[in-house]
C-alpha cells in the first residue's frame, strides 16, 4: 500500500489480485482543463516543479512561447500554444496545458515489464514509482499520448502523479491549486463532467458549435479531460490525438496474445523435452541432405517458365 | 481604478484596449473569466497584437499602435450619430448643455492659443461661458452651437469608420462590430468596463487616450456604476500606493500639487485649488483644500508649522519646471547632477535611450543603489560584451549598493489597482546584510539631520525641523508611518456646527477626512488614505470577505481611500431622483432621509437629490467632462496625433500642418529629437511589452520564472518574416537610431501587417524582461533601443510605438 487513503487497483507485470475492501465513495476522480478559459501564463508548471520539488534547465527559446519546449523528466507538465486561422479568416491562440492523462485503461502501466513501476488506483490516478521502474522505455511505446520521459541522469521514467499524495490527502493537484482564471479545476469525475457540460453550453453561446469534452474512449476515457473549443478538431491544439488508442503491440504483447504466447512457450518447451527424452537429440543425416537436393531440384523442373518468384505474377 | 476588481465581475462587456490583463494581470484577469462565466459578459480586446487576453476574447480588433485616439474618436463618432447614449446620464451628470467661450476654437488639429515656439498654449480660451452670477451658462436644450454636445459633434464627426480604417488599420466592419457591441451599453441596465494599463500610457498622447476613453464611458453612462468604469491596472504592487503618496516630483500626498515658483503667496496657493462651484448648490469638494494642506504640513513638521508661518508654507519646494524622470536624466545628461539616489528603480533598463542614461550615469560622482537585487543600473559600468560594451577605465562614478529587504520581508500596506490598502506581514527574516528601506531612510535622515543642527546650511530649517516622533529614531515603524499618514487629532477636534461637542479626543486617531481640520488641531500624511487606520484600529488588516448584496462590496475586507468607497461617483449609479439605474447591481440609493446602500455613498450622506447636487463632487461643476477645460496640456477634447516616430509623412487627421504630425504640446529635449529616426531607414513600427512569465527586470533573477522565458526574443508577423527571409529560431538584429538588440525571433501570425495610410506597416513586438544580470540567458536592455519623449502630462515615455529596423543576423 503506497499510502494508507489510496489503494493499487492495478500494478505493472503484477497478476496478484486487486484489494477489493475499500471503494473510493465519491468515484473516480478528474483533472478538468478548460483550453477556453486558459491564458497561458504558466502558474501551472511553476506549480508543478515547486510541489515536485523539479527544477528543469534554463534553455533556449527555440522560437515559440513554450518553454520548456517539451516535457521533460524535470517538466512534467508544459504549455503549448497553437496558432489556428479558423475558416472565417479570424485568428485562435489555442492554448493547451499538456501532460499525463491518466487513462483509465493505461497503455504505459500495460506495456510495463517492470513488477509494481507503473500502478493505478483506486481513484484513476496511474502512478510511476521509480523505484521499480528498469528504465526500458516501454511506457513510452505505450502512451497513446507521447507523455513519459526518460531521465537522462538516473534512466527512469518520470510524468505528472495528479500530484496523488496531495489528492491522498485530500488536497487537489498544484496546478488547480495555482490556476488563476479557473481553467484548471479538479473534482470527482462526474462533478466535472457535468462542470464541463456547462461549459460547453457557454461556449455553443459564443458561436463554438463544435465545443466539447474530450474523454477519449479509446482508452477507456481519461482522468484528465478537456474542454475545447473545437472537439471535433483535437489535433488542433498542438496534436492532441483525435482518437487514441493504446498501440497494437501493446495489446498484442500484453493483451489477447499473452496467455496464448505464455501456453505456446511452455508447450514447445515441453514438446522439446519430451522429444529429447523419447527419440534423443536430432542429427542430420548424408542421406537426408542428399534427398533434400532432389527434392528441391524437382520443384525447380516442374515450376513453368518465368516464375523464378512469384512477383511478376502479381498484377 | 475607479472601480475594483473585483467589480469587473458585474461587467456586460469588458473592453480591454491599451492593456493586456491575461497576461500582465493573470490574478486580477479571473474577474474578468468571472463575468464571462456568469454574467454572460462578451469580451472585446483591440491591440496591435493579438494577445493572451485576446485568446480568450469574442471579439479581437486589430490596431495600429499609437492610433487609439482615432480608434475611440471614432466610437464617440457611433454613439453620437446612432444615438446610443444614456440621455438621462449625459443631461443630468455631465456638461453636454455647457455654453463655451465663444474665442475657442480648433481648426487642422490645433485649438486656439497655441505658441509654436513654446510648444505649449494658452489655455484661457479653453473655458466656459459664465454668466453674471458666476455660473456656467447652459443649454439644456443642447441646441446652442457653443455647447459642448455641439462641439464634440462636430470635433469627431470627422472620426468616420473610413478614417479609423485608414489611420488605424482596423477593417471598417470589425471596427463597426466594435461600436455596436459597446453601444448595446447605453441601457440604463447594461454595463462595460474597460481594462487599460500601459498600452495607454506610454504614448505621447497617452492621457488624452485614457481621457477619450472615460468620455465614451461617460456618454453610455457606464461611469459611477456596477461593472463599468475606467480600471487603470497598475504594475507594480504599490504603484498605486506611490501616486497616492505623491512620489511624483510634481505632488505632494493625496494629490495636492506643489506649488510653481510663481506661487510664493500662501493665500493664492490655496485660492488656485481650493474651487468654488460653477454652477449653484455643488460641493465642490476641493474647498476642504486647505484642511488637508495644513494636516500634511502638521504631519511633516509637527509644532514648527505654524499659522504664523503659513503652516510652514516656506519649507516646500516652488517648482520653476517639472522634475519628472526625464527632465532628472536629462539634466543628469547636461552633467548639472552630482550625485543620485536610486531606490527601488533600476533606470538603465526602466527609462528610455540605455545610451543617453549610461551617459548620464557616468557624469555622477556618486550613485547609491538601494535594491534586493543586483539590477543593471548598479552594474552600467561594467564591461558585459555586446549587451554593455562600456570602458569601465572611463567611468568615474564611485558606486553605493546598500541591499534592501523586498515586499515579502516586510509588514506595511500595498495598495492596489482599486485603491485597496491592504496590510501584509512580514514572510521571511531579509537575507544578509539586507536592511528595510525604512531603516536605511532613516539612518540617511538621522546622520543628515546631525549634519544639519552642527553645520548649518543655507537653510536647515526643512531639514532640522522635521518631525521625527518615532520610537526609534533610526527605524520608524510601518505602524508608526501608517498611523501618521492615516491622521490623529493634535488637540480636541469639535463637531462645527456645536462646538462643545467633541468628536475628537487629543491624541485620537482620525475616522475619516471628514474630521480634517485647517486650524493645526489635525495631522494626515495623506488626506485620502484618512481613517485607515482609525480609531478602531488598523482597517487595512481587515479580512473579512463577505458580501451580503453578492455584487463584491465586501467593505469589511481591507480599505478602500477614499472613504472606503469601492466604486468612485457612486452616486452617478441612480437617477437624478436617486433611484438605482439597474436595481439589480444596486450600490447606493437614496432613502428619503439618506443615501444607503451597498457602498459608501460618493456624495453628500444626507443631501436630498431634489437639491440638484451633482455626482462628480470634485468638480467645481458637480458633473463630469466632456469639455476637458484647461487640464490636460494638448486641449478640451482629445484629438488623434501620430507617435513620435511614425511611419507617416503628415497626421491623416490634419495633413495641413506639420507641427500637427505628432503631439504639438509634448516636450521634447533638442539631442533627443535628434535622435528620432525616420521611417525611410527604420520602416518598422515596434512595441514593447511584458510577459506574463517575469515580472519587468526582477524575476530573471528567479529560477523559476527563467525556465519559463530563458531568453530574449522579439517577434514578428508573417509577412516581415517572409519578406527577410527569417524562420522561426533565427536571429535578428532590431535597431533604432538609438541602438540596437539581437535575440531570437518568434514568428508569428499574431502581429500582422497592418495599413498605414494605405501603406503596409510592419509591426515588431519587443518583450523587456531581458537584461545583463540575472538567471536568464544574458540579453540586451530592450530600452537601448526607445526614444526619449514622454506624455505631454505626465511625461511617461512613449515606449509603445517607435520606429526600428529588423534584420536577420
Amino acid at each position: 500500500m503506497a499510502l494508507q487513503s489510496l489503494d493499487i487497483v492495478r500494478r505493472s507485470a503484477t497478476t496478484t489480485p486487486e484489494p477489493g475492501v475499500r471503494q473510493p465513495a465519491v468515484g473516480p476522480v478528474a483533472k478538468l482543463i478548460d483550453t477556453t478559459k486558459c491564458i497561458g501564463c504558466k502558474a501551472c508548471q511553476v506549480a508543478c516543479m515547486e510541489w515536485n520539488d523539479l527544477r528543469d534547465e534554463i534553455g533556449t527559446n527555440v522560437g515559440v512561447y513554450d518553454n520548456p519546449p517539451d516535457l521533460t523528466d524535470a517538466s512534467w507538465t508544459v504549455m503549448r500554444f497553437a496558432e489556428y486561422e479558423n475558416p472565417k479568416g479570424d485568428l485562435e491562440w489555442l492554448i493547451r496545458k499538456d501532460g499525463c492523462m491518466h487513462c483509465a485503461d493505461p497503455g504505459c502501466l500495460k506495456a510495463c515489464p517492470a513488477p509494481g513501476a507503473i500502478v493505478q488506483y483506486s481513484n484513476g490516478i496511474v502512478d510511476f514509482h521509480e523505484e521499480n521502474c528498469i528504465g526500458c522505455g516501454y511506457c513510452i511505446a505505450g502512451c497513446p499520448f507521447d507523455i513519459p520521459r526518460i531521465s537522462k541522469r538516473d534512466k527512469k521514467a518520470y510524468k505528472c502523479t495528479l500530484c496523488s499524495d496531495r489528492v491522498a490527502v485530500g488536497l487537489e493537484p498544484a496546478c488547480i491549486k495555482a490556476c488563476p482564471t479557473g481553467a484548471l479545476v479538479f473534482g470527482t469525475k462526474e462533478d466535472m463532467q457535468q462542470h464541463a457540460a456547462e461549459r460547453v453550453a457557454d461556449l455553443k453561446s459564443r458561436g463554438f458549435e463544435q465545443a466539447g469534452l474530450y474523454d477519449p474512449p479509446g482508452v477507456g476515457g481519461t482522468h484528465v479531460m478537456y474542454v475545447l473549443h473545437h472537439a471535433d478538431q483535437p489535433q488542433l491544439y498542438a496534436g492532441l490525438a483525435p482518437d487514441p488508442h493504446i498501440s497494437a503491440l501493446v495489446g498484442l504483447w500484453k493483451g489477447a496474445s499473452k496467455p496464448w504466447a505464455l501456453a505456446l512457450m511452455g508447450l514447445t518447451a515441453l514438446a522439446g523435452f519430451f522429444h529429447f527424452v523419447r527419440i534423443g537429440r536430432n542429427r542430420i543425416e548424408d542421406r537426408d541432405e542428399a534427398a533434400a537436393q532432389q527434392a528441391l531440384e524437382a520443384a525447380r523442373r516442374s515450376a513453368p517458365p518465368g516464375s523464378g518468384g512469384t512477383r511478376e505474377k502479381r498484377p | 481604478m475607479t472601480n475594483h476588481w473585483v467589480d469587473i465581475k458585474n461587467a456586460d462587456i469588458v473592453l480591454i484596449m491599451g492593456g493586456n490583463a491575461a497576461e500582465a494581470h493573470p490574478c486580477g484577469f479571473k474577474w474578468v473569466t468571472e463575468a464571462k462565466a456568469h454574467n454572460k459578459a462578451r469580451l472585446i480586446v483591440v491591440d496591435p497584437r493579438f494577445t493572451r487576453s485576446a485568446s480568450v476574447a469574442d471579439l479581437y480588433v486589430p490596431i495600429r499602435t499609437g492610433t487609439d485616439i482615432a480608434f475611440l474618436g471614432g466610437v464617440i463618432s457611433y454613439l453620437l450619430s446612432e444615438d446610443k447614449i444614456q440621455h438621462e446620464y449625459v443631461r443630468n451628470y455631465t456638461d453636454l448643455s455647457f455654453i463655451v467661450r465663444e474665442d475657442f476654437a480648433f481648426a487642422d488639429g490645433l485649438y486656439s492659443g497655441y505658441n509654436p515656439a513654446k510648444r505649449s498654449y494658452d489655455k484661457s480660451t479653453w473655458d466656459y461661458e459664465y454668466g453674471p452670477d458666476g455660473y456656467v451658462k447652459a443649454d439644456p436644450a443642447l441646441a446652442h452651437p457653443r455647447c459642448v454636445y455641439q462641439l464634440m459633434k462636430t470635433h469627431y464627426a470627422r472620426y468616420t469608420p473610413e478614417m479609423v480604417e485608414r489611420v488605424c488599420g482596423t477593417p471598417k466592419e470589425k471596427f463597426l462590430k466594435v461600436c455596436e457591441m459597446i453601444g448595446s451599453t447605453a441601457t440604463p441596465t447594461r454595463a462595460m468596463t474597460i481594462m487599460y494599463a500601459l498600452g495607454w500610457t506610454q504614448h505621447s498622447v497617452g492621457s488624452q487616450m485614457i481621457r477619450c476613453g472615460a468620455m465614451m464611458q461617460l456618454l453610455l453612462g457606464n461611469i459611477g456604476v456596477a461593472g463599468g468604469g475606467m480600471n487603470a491596472l497598475r504594475g507594480h504592487s504599490n504603484i498605486q500606493g506611490l501616486t497616492d503618496l505623491g512620489l511624483m516630483s510634481n505632488l505632494l500626498p493625496g494629490y495636492i500639487t506643489l506649488p510653481g515658483e510663481k506661487e510664493q503667496d500662501y493665500e493664492k496657493y490655496v485660492a488656485a485649488r481650493a474651487f468654488k462651484p460653477l454652477r449653484p448648490n455643488q460641493l465642490s469638494y476641493w474647498q476642504n483644500f486647505n484642511k488637508f494642506y495644513v494636516s500634511l504640513m502638521k504631519a511633516w513638521w509637527g509644532d514648527a508649522a505654524t499659522r504664523e508661518n503659513n503652516w510652514a508654507y516656506d519649507y516646500l519646494p516652488k517648482l520653476d519646471k517639472g522634475y519628472d524622470m526625464l527632465q532628472t536624466f536629462e539634466l543628469m545628461s547636461q552633467g548639472k547632477m552630482n550625485g543620485f539616489i536610486c531606490q527601488g528603480f533600476n533606470p538603465l533598463a526602466a527609462a528610455p535611450n540605455k545610451a543617453k542614461m549610461t551617459g548620464g550615469l557616468a557624469k555622477l560622482k556618486f550613485l547609491v543603489i538601494m535594491d534586493p537585487l543586483a539590477t543593471e543600473t548598479s552594474e552600467f559600468w561594467r564591461n558585459y560584451g555586446e549587451h554593455n560594451d562600456v570602458d569601465p577605465s572611463k567611468i568615474q562614478t564611485e558606486i553605493f549598493r546598500l541591499p534592501t529587504s523586498c515586499f515579502a520581508e516586510e509588514d506595511g500596506a500595498l495598495v492596489n489597482s482599486g485603491r485597496w490598502l491592504q496590510w501584509h506581514w512580514k514572510g521571511a527574516e531579509p537575507p544578509g546584510e539586507a536592511r528595510t528601506d525604512l531603516e536605511i531612510m532613516g539612518e540617511l535622515f538621522t546622520r543628515l539631520r546631525a549634519l544639519y543642527k552642527s553645520g548649518g546650511g543655507a537653510f536647515p530649517d526643512p531639514i532640522v525641523n522635521l518631525y521625527w516622533p518615532y520610537a526609534v529614531a533610526k527605524s520608524p515603524s510601518p505602524e508608526e508611518l501608517a498611523k501618521e499618514y492615516s491622521g490623529r487629532a493634535l488637540k480636541d477636534v469639535t463637531d462645527p456646527k456645536n462646538p462643545t461637542q467633541v468628536i475628537r479626543k487629543a491624541g485620537e486617531q482620525l475616522a475619516g477626512f471628514g474630521e480634517l481640520r485647517d486650524d493645526g488641531s489635525t495631522l494626515s500624511g495623506c488626506w485620502l488614505y484618512c481613517g485607515a487606520w482609525g480609531p478602531n484600529g488598523n482597517l487595512m488588516a481587515r479580512r473579512d470577505n463577505s458580501d451580503p448584496t453578492g455584487i463584491g462590496q465586501t467593505l469589511n475586507w481591507a480599505y478602500s481611500w477614499p472613504a472606503n468607497r469601492r466604486v468612485m461617483y457612486n452616486r452617478a449609479s441612480c437617477d437624478p431622483s436617486g433611484k438605482p439605474f439597474n436595481p439589480d447591481r444596486k450600490l447606493i440609493a437614496w432613502n428619503g432621509t439618506a443615501w444607503t446602500g451597498a457602498d459608501v455613498p460618493d456624495y453628500k450622506a444626507d443631501e436630498d437629490p431634489s437639491l440638484g447636487m451633482g455626482p462628480f463632487i470634485m468638480n467645481a461643476e458637480g458633473v463630469a467632462r466632456f469639455f476637458g477645460r484647461g487640464n490636460l496640456a494638448e486641449g478640451p477634447f482629445p484629438e488623434h496625433y501620430e507617435p513620435f516616430e511614425t511611419p507617416l509623412a503628415r497626421n491623416p487627421l490634419s495633413p495641413a500642418q506639420e507641427q500637427t504630425l505628432s503631439n504639438p504640446a509634448a516636450r521634447v529635449f533638442k539631442d533627443d529629437r535628434a535622435a528620432f529616426g525616420k521611417v525611410a531607414e527604420f520602416p518598422h513600427v515596434a512595441t514593447t511589452y511584458r510577459l506574463t512569465e517575469h515580472f519587468h527586470y526582477w524575476t530573471k533573477h528567479v529560477r523559476l520564472n527563467a525556465i519559463l522565458q530563458p531568453e530574449q526574443f522579439v517577434e514578428i508577423g508573417e509577412g516581415l518574416a517572409k519578406e527577410l527571409g527569417i524562420a522561426s529560431g533565427d536571429r535578428v538584429k532590431v535597431s533604432s537610431n538609438r541602438g540596437f538588440i539581437k535575440a531570437v525571433a518568434v514568428v508569428t501570425k499574431r502581429l500582422r501587417t497592418l495599413p498605414a495610410d494605405g501603406k503596409p506597416v510592419h509591426t515588431v513586438g519587443i518583450p523587456i524582461h531581458w537584461g545583463f544580470t540575472g538567471l536568464a540567458k544574458p540579453g540586451f536592455l530592450a530600452n537601448t533601443l526607445t526614444p526619449v519623449v514622454g506624455d505631454g502630462n505626465s511625461q511617461t515615455p512613449e515606449f509603445k510605438s517607435f520606429l526600428v529596423k529588423v534584420e536577420k543576423v
